[in-house]
């Protein structure tokens, strides 16, 4: 038997990550609660090192190492560089508020690291087995993320319900891979992909298969009917942690669906568009729907991260390279903008005092002119009104669903795209038009500030330039 | 010889109690723990018949990598549980009911 050393470059930034967050647990150790500061400053530098090594270790050809079981792509270096900015940004926003609320511990940072590593398994998995264990990575880390604050009632509770629908959602998700694996007798994508194309469809295992996956992905992506947890989630969890679970692990979420659905099962095709295609209807329905209804704004943001979720599957049952990269922009996009809303959320949030009633939003521009235009081009970002990126993610998306010949499927989500235009303009309405309850001045460091308003002034730009992001994603999803 | 069918149908029977207890079950979280348990435990049940029946290691291998990360799940779960138990002195399913709209 020959062995053979497996070339270790290509997951450096893994290793590293890795090895950054044991280092940051130790550390934390030494330190008495008045030196945080520096954990957090570790983890940060940490992050912006990581962005360099993928970007160094990063070429145009794909890198298949360990057994077939892992891969290093254009899609992953672009992928796991935006789950490294996100992070970081979601970090930036949490500090004040973790400080505020007595949270700012060590943990809450090695915790976002092993979530990081997890979405990074996700993003470069070859194998069900590699997919599984970076899809558990992250959600155990989310599970006690959102159990973070342990003298809150409704963060504990969210985090049971998180846990168990979490748990079911693995649960279905590996009963499918089960079935997957008796039919083609493999776990690598590439393997099972060349043996479902000789089989097809006639397997009864391979159809049991099929639906179980679908129903643990769409379980972890949130959609309709699978989407029970996420509005409890985000209503109980601390606001930070609400803001990490609705942007980074979103892009996972689509790498995942990518991998699984796009490398491993794509002589499937046919059948797995018809299973997204009620998925993606019933989410963009009855995310926008009731989100309408809501008078929490994080609720709401829950249920438009539903609506979001039916779009990026829209993207990816198009079933084409175009559709693919419209899809992974809407993914980033996303990610970016629900980031800056739960940033304004952060921003109101004072000690003792969580801004998440719509009425505490009234007014917000006669407080603070700044910050209410920012939280209003998230918000027409969010509604897809132009000239904010939004607006482009969405016509990439419909227009990848419209060449492959489903104008319907387009059409139904326009058309509920323009219900979901009502929730987000609202909350424009409260800002510009209504008195302010509360007209205390916004008082926030400077780094929340610069952040909050890079990732504001990013909507807008982007909005006039989408073809920079838009070119990185074709390409990655072309290599 | 006891036929793959039989296998497959035992780990099919003991999916469906673990979903059953977890969708049924109103009184107690705990219960639900063992059902979520179970289930992996159902599809240790398939990935060993098939790796057996194929022939092939790949899905043994799978079970430990199953029962290591189920090991996890059991912890953060308790864990949860107690920080639940100590917040609102319950843990009867009926009882989360603070977070709803």
């Amino acid at each position: 038997m020959q062995f053979e050393a497996p070339n270790l470059i290509p997951v450096a930034p893994e290793m590293f990550i890795l090895g950054l967050a044991c280092l940051v647990l130790v550390v934390d150790l030494f330190l008495d609660d008045g030196q945080r500061i520096f954990t957090y400053a570790l983890t940060q530098l940490g992050l912006l090192f990581a962005i360099f090594l993928t970007l160094s270790v990063g070429q145009s050809e794909a890198q298949v190492i360990f057994d077939g079981s892992y891969i290093r792509d254009g899609m992953s270096d672009v992928l796991k560089v935006s789950v490294y900015i996100v992070t970081m940004a979601a970090f930036v926003y949490a500090k004040e508020y973790l400080k505020e609320h007595g949270l700012f511990k060590g943990e809450y940072y090695v915790l976002g690291l092993f979530a990081v590593l997890g979405m990074m398994v996700m993003i470069s998995s070859q194998s069900f087995l590699t997919a599984y264990l970076g899809l558990e990575l992250l959600s155990l880390s989310l599970y006690a993320l959102v159990a973070f604050d342990r003298d809150s009632k409704t963060g504990s509770e969210a985090a049971m319900k998180y846990f168990v629908l979490g748990a079911i959602a693995s649960g279905m998700l590996l009963y499918g891979i089960s079935m997957i694996y008796g039919a083609t007798g493999a776990i690598n994508f590439e393997t099972v992909s060349t043996a479902l194309a000789g089989t097809g469809m006639e397997n009864t295992v391979l159809v049991f298969g099929l639906v179980f996956v679908v129903i643990g992905l769409a379980f972890k992506l949130g959609a309709v009917p699978f989407h029970m947890w996420m509005p409890d989630v985000y209503h109980g969890a601390p606001t930070p942690v609400a803001q990490f679970i609705g942007s980074a692990p979103k892009i996972a979420a689509f790498a995942l669906a990518m991998r699984l659905l796009v490398d491993g099962m794509m002589p499937l095709h046919s059948d797995w568009q018809q299973m997204l295609i009620i998925l993606a209807i019933l989410s963009m329905a009855l995310g926008n729907v009731i989100a309408v209804a809501q008078t929490n704004i994080k609720r709401m943001l829950a249920y438009s991260t539903i609506s979001h979720v039916g779009f990026i599957m829209m993207g990816i049952l198009a079933g084409t390279s175009e559709g693919y990269s419209a899809s992974m922009f809407y993914a980033i996009i996303y990610a970016f903008t629900s980031l800056g809303a739960f940033g304004i959320i952060i921003l109101l949030s004072k000690k003792g005092f969580e801004a998440e009633h719509l009425d505490d939003y009234k007014g917000l521009h006669e407080r603070s002119p700044w910050f209410a235009a920012m939280m209003m081009l998230f918000m027409f970002s969010m509604a897809g009104v132009p000239p904010t990126v939004g607006f482009w993610a969405k016509l990439f998306v419909l227009d990848a669903v419209v060449s492959v010949d489903l104008t319907w499927v387009a059409l139904v989500g326009v058309f509920f795209s323009i219900i979901g235009a009502f929730y987000y303009i609202r909350i424009i309405k409260l800002m510009y038009f209504d008195k302010p309850i509360n007209t205390q001045p916004l008082v926030a460091n400077m780094d929340t500030r610069l952040t909050l308003s890079i990732n504001g002034i990013m909507m807008i730009a982007l909005g006039f330039f989408p073809a920079t992001l838009i070119a990185v994603c074709v390409k990655a999803i072309g290599s | 010889m006891i036929a793959l069918s039989d296998y497959l149908i035992l780990g099919a029977i003991l999916f469906s109690l673990s979903v059953a207890g977890i969708f049924l079950n109103r009184k107690n979280i705990i219960i639900i723990l063992m059902c979520v348990e179970l289930m992996l435990l159902a599809v240790n049940m398939n990935f060993v018949a098939f790796s057996r029946f194929l022939d092939d290691s790949a899905g043994q291998v799978f079970v430990f990598f199953i029962l290591t990360v189920a090991a996890a799940e059991a912890a953060i779960g308790l864990a949860i549980l107690v920080v639940l138990f100590r917040n609102r002195r319950t843990i009867n399913v009926a009882d989360l009911d603070t977070l709803k709209g």
